[in-house]
């Protein structure tokens, strides 16, 4: 599809959105603890490998049977709707953590991942990459086929006691893969 | 003072231009159109070890990519999109209305979907903890706003006029006043957080962050237009801001009747 119309310019989050942009159980968005809850988390580090206190991260998301979620409720969390998308802020070590499910595959063979976009002070854009799910599944996917081999993995979680890790390194040798969409111009 | 013993580090104003002209003129002769903030711009310190080295890695949405997150009025009171109105009093500044359409690449109205806005009080000073600025916090305004876009995709927010505020990025920098935005689409590909200006801000060519947008045409996209018609009489000033989210991928199956496309 043609786009016809140029984009408004994304600019960074900034360091003041904490009271702005954070709401109740935003990062639950299971109950953590109830049938099936995982926990996502991670840590967001700069090209030193410091970690950055300031991040906001985003998931959006398949439910534990691969269905796209189309309820509202995301900021009035009910406790029993899934609506598939959450937000955290890192804290002072640089860690977040939701509490979600496994998102199934939404189609058959396709290898099931959480959609993460990242916004953060000194960020001048917002980032968007995959955390796929560990498996076998992954062998077949053209996107990771598509990545050098020693980049692949920047893309996975790590299976843990607590569900999955997912570090996101914003700059350096091991630096996440980032993705651009058609649309997005630089 | 607030960041006198870090003085000595600092870039001057005058370094700072020296910076930002000289990846401008760069810019300017490649001859290449950009349209969006780099990444990569030092003018902008905390960038400097925040930003990718390696190209992005282009990929075709599929799956939740191409859905996006739905709203409705369970998560959003209409009343939140008047931010004078959330205390005891009225808060101090310049009443203002900020309005606009929310339209994709195609020109499609991004219909019933969450708008959120925060910004600095009229003497420049976040209600945010870490905000240190020695101006004075008001009682009565928090600085926080959302609301869903109506059917024709239409924002409106009525709010105060936020104050520049300094920061620490080189010596003696000023932030120009501006209102954050976070927004979304019809698909989650085109999830996005910027700034709002206003026009003939002083600070706007000092500012690393709006020059980190290298194209002229590009950053006046994000300052809004004075509108006498939005203005009301004894009432508030008004500003119109149009805001154009990146082309979707689905295939639109919109039926203007029902609504309900962006889902």
């Amino acid at each position: 599809m043609s786009t016809m119309l140029t984009a408004t310019p994304g600019q960074t989050i900034g360091p003041f959105f904490g009271y702005a942009l954070q709401f109740d159980r935003g990062n639950e968005l299971v109950p953590p603890g109830s049938p099936g809850a995982i926990q996502l988390h991670g840590v967001v580090t700069d090209g030193h490998g410091k970690p950055v206190p300031d991040a906001l991260l985003e998931i959006w998301q398949a439910d534990a049977d691969g269905v796209t979620p189309k309820a509202t409720g995301s900021l009035r969390r009910d406790g029993w709707t899934f609506t598939g998308w959450g937000r955290a802020s890192t804290d002072d070590e640089g860690r977040y953590i939701f509490s979600t499910v496994l998102p199934g595959a939404t189609q058959p063979d396709s290898a099931p991942f959480i959609m993460v976009a990242v916004f953060a002070r000194g960020l001048l854009n917002r980032l968007f990459t995959r955390a796929y799910l560990p498996g076998e599944q992954l062998s077949g996917d053209p996107l990771l086929n598509s990545l050098p081999a020693e980049r692949r993995h920047t893309m996975v979680a790590d299976r843990d006691g607590h569900g999955l890790r997912f570090d996101i390194k914003l700059q350096g040798a091991d630096e996440t893969v980032f993705l651009r969409y058609p649309g997005h111009r630089p | 003072m607030k960041g006198r013993n870090s003085d000595s580090v600092l870039a001057s104003q005058a370094e700072l231009r020296v910076e930002i002209g000289a990846i401008e003129s760069a810019y300017q002769r490649s001859g290449v159109e950009e349209t969006q903030p780099r990444l990569d711009y030092a003018p902008y310190r905390s960038s400097l070890l925040r930003h990718p080295t390696k190209d992005l890695h282009h990929v075709d949405p599929e799956g939740v990519e191409l859905w996006t997150p739905c709203f409705g009025e369970r998560d959003v009171h209409p009343l939140e999109s008047d931010l004078t109105i959330q205390h005891n009093g009225a808060p101090i500044g310049e009443r203002t209305v900020v309005t606009g359409r929310i339209v994709d690449g195609d020109g499609r109205a991004v219909r019933r979907q969450l708008v959120e806005i925060w910004q600095a009080n009229a003497s420049g000073r976040y209600i945010h903890k870490r905000d240190q600025h020695p101006a004075p916090i008001d009682p009565n305004f928090t600085g926080v706003g959302r609301c869903l876009t109506d059917d024709d995709g239409y924002y409106h927010f009525t709010t105060i006029k936020p104050g520049p505020y300094p920061w620490q990025n080189h010596h003696n920098a000023w932030r120009p006043a501006h209102i954050h935005f976070s927004l979304f689409g019809t698909e989650f590909t085109q999830r996005m957080i910027t700034q709002m200006y206003f026009p003939g801000d002083p600070f706007s060519g000092l500012d690393p962050i709006l020059q980190s947008i290298t194209d002229q045409k590009a950053r006046d996209r994000l300052v809004a237009s004075y509108d006498h018609d939005l203005t009301t009489h004894e009432w508030a000033t008004g500003y119109r801001w149009d805001i154009v989210l990146t082309g979707s991928a689905r295939t639109p199956i919109e039926n203007p009747d029902s609504g309900g496309e962006h889902r």
